[in-house]
């Protein structure tokens, strides 16, 4: 299957193709080109040139995330800043951004941020701004949320916690 | 002389594909092309900028160990060589001139508070932005 050196499939640092890779990447591109539509793993997949379950693994191995997961990254960024730089409605900016119905959109938005779309919207217009020294194609890949696990899993371990949140900590 | 910046280095997989790449669809120059064994020092340049160039360089002995070439040849087919920006004075332009020449885009052009900036990979996946500064007042 491609992985290079010889050594041992599966887990570790074994290394992986660099054509594969290049192959993944152009998923990866085409996923933050177009970040609002449906890339199901069989598109991605056809994308890249490899079976689905190849795809999936080998994307996973690559970018240290599924790619179902790393779409809803691109999706959260791009709603962050049209909530923060237009005037567009929270409802206008879910569908825009991909989602199939509001209510998932906010439960998502605020299960990975911690915060609505409209408070994350109030808060950013209410802060004045330092940032055109940096390019604004990289800016917004830096503010794109950093999903190391499942959001499921997120949701769980904030239930989990006693009294829900860590901003109520006190110092 | 003036001092400054001369070579910045880029990894790619191929130094026939990149060269062929830089030259004959981004319209770069060649500088230097020199061959020493299996070493190949390649550099190219924008024709309007003599005093700056981006080599073209391969992870290879006798520079680096075997595990560590293959590991940067991973990184840059992975994409995460760091960013790289073409100025130029009309992005759409210079876009529509790229792509006729078959170069890959990863964003089309768009409008940012008055700059106009897209995406491009060069064939290892070395990642570039084309951005046309906003144009100053007065």
């Amino acid at each position: 299957m491609g992985t290079g050196l010889g050594s041992k499939p599966g887990r570790g640092r074994t290394g992986q193709d660099p054509e594969l890779l290049r192959r993944l990447l152009r998923a990866k591109d085409r996923m933050d080109a177009a970040s609002h539509e449906a890339w199901p793993i069989r598109r991605l997949a056809r994308v890249s040139g490899a079976s689905e379950a190849h795809f999936a693994r080998s994307f996973r191995e690559a970018f240290g995330i599924p790619p179902h997961r790393y779409l809803l990254t691109r999706r959260l960024e791009r709603a962050k800043a049209l909530l923060r730089d237009t005037d567009l409605s929270i409802t206008e900016i879910a569908f825009e951004t991909g989602w199939q119905s509001l209510g998932t959109f906010g439960r998502t938005f605020r299960d990975v941020t911690g915060e609505s779309p409209g408070e994350l919207r109030a808060r950013e217009q209410a802060a004045p701004h330092e940032h055109q020294r940096t390019p604004a194609c990289f800016l917004s890949a830096a503010h794109r949320p950093d999903l190391t696990f499942a959001v499921s899993e997120k949701r769980r371990q904030d239930a989990g916690r006693m009294n829900g949140s860590e901003e109520t900590e006190v110092p | 002389m003036s001092q400054g910046v001369g070579v910045v280095g880029l990894y790619v997989r191929d130094q026939d594909e990149a060269l062929e790449f830089y030259v004959e669809k981004l319209g770069f120059r060649v500088h230097t092309d020199a061959r020493n064994g299996d070493y190949r020092w390649l550099t190219v340049q924008h024709p309007d900028q003599p005093s700056f160039q981006l080599g073209l360089f391969t992870p290879q002995a006798p520079m680096l160990d075997a595990a560590t070439a293959q590991t940067l040849r991973e990184i840059v087919a992975k994409g995460a060589m760091p960013p790289l920006v073409l100025v130029v004075d009309d992005c759409r332009a210079a876009c529509d001139r790229m792509r006729v020449r078959g170069v890959e885009f990863t964003q089309e052009p768009v409008d940012r508070y008055g700059a106009v900036d897209a995406g491009f990979r060069d064939p290892s996946g070395n990642g570039w932005k084309v951005i046309e500064a906003r144009r100053e007042q007065g």
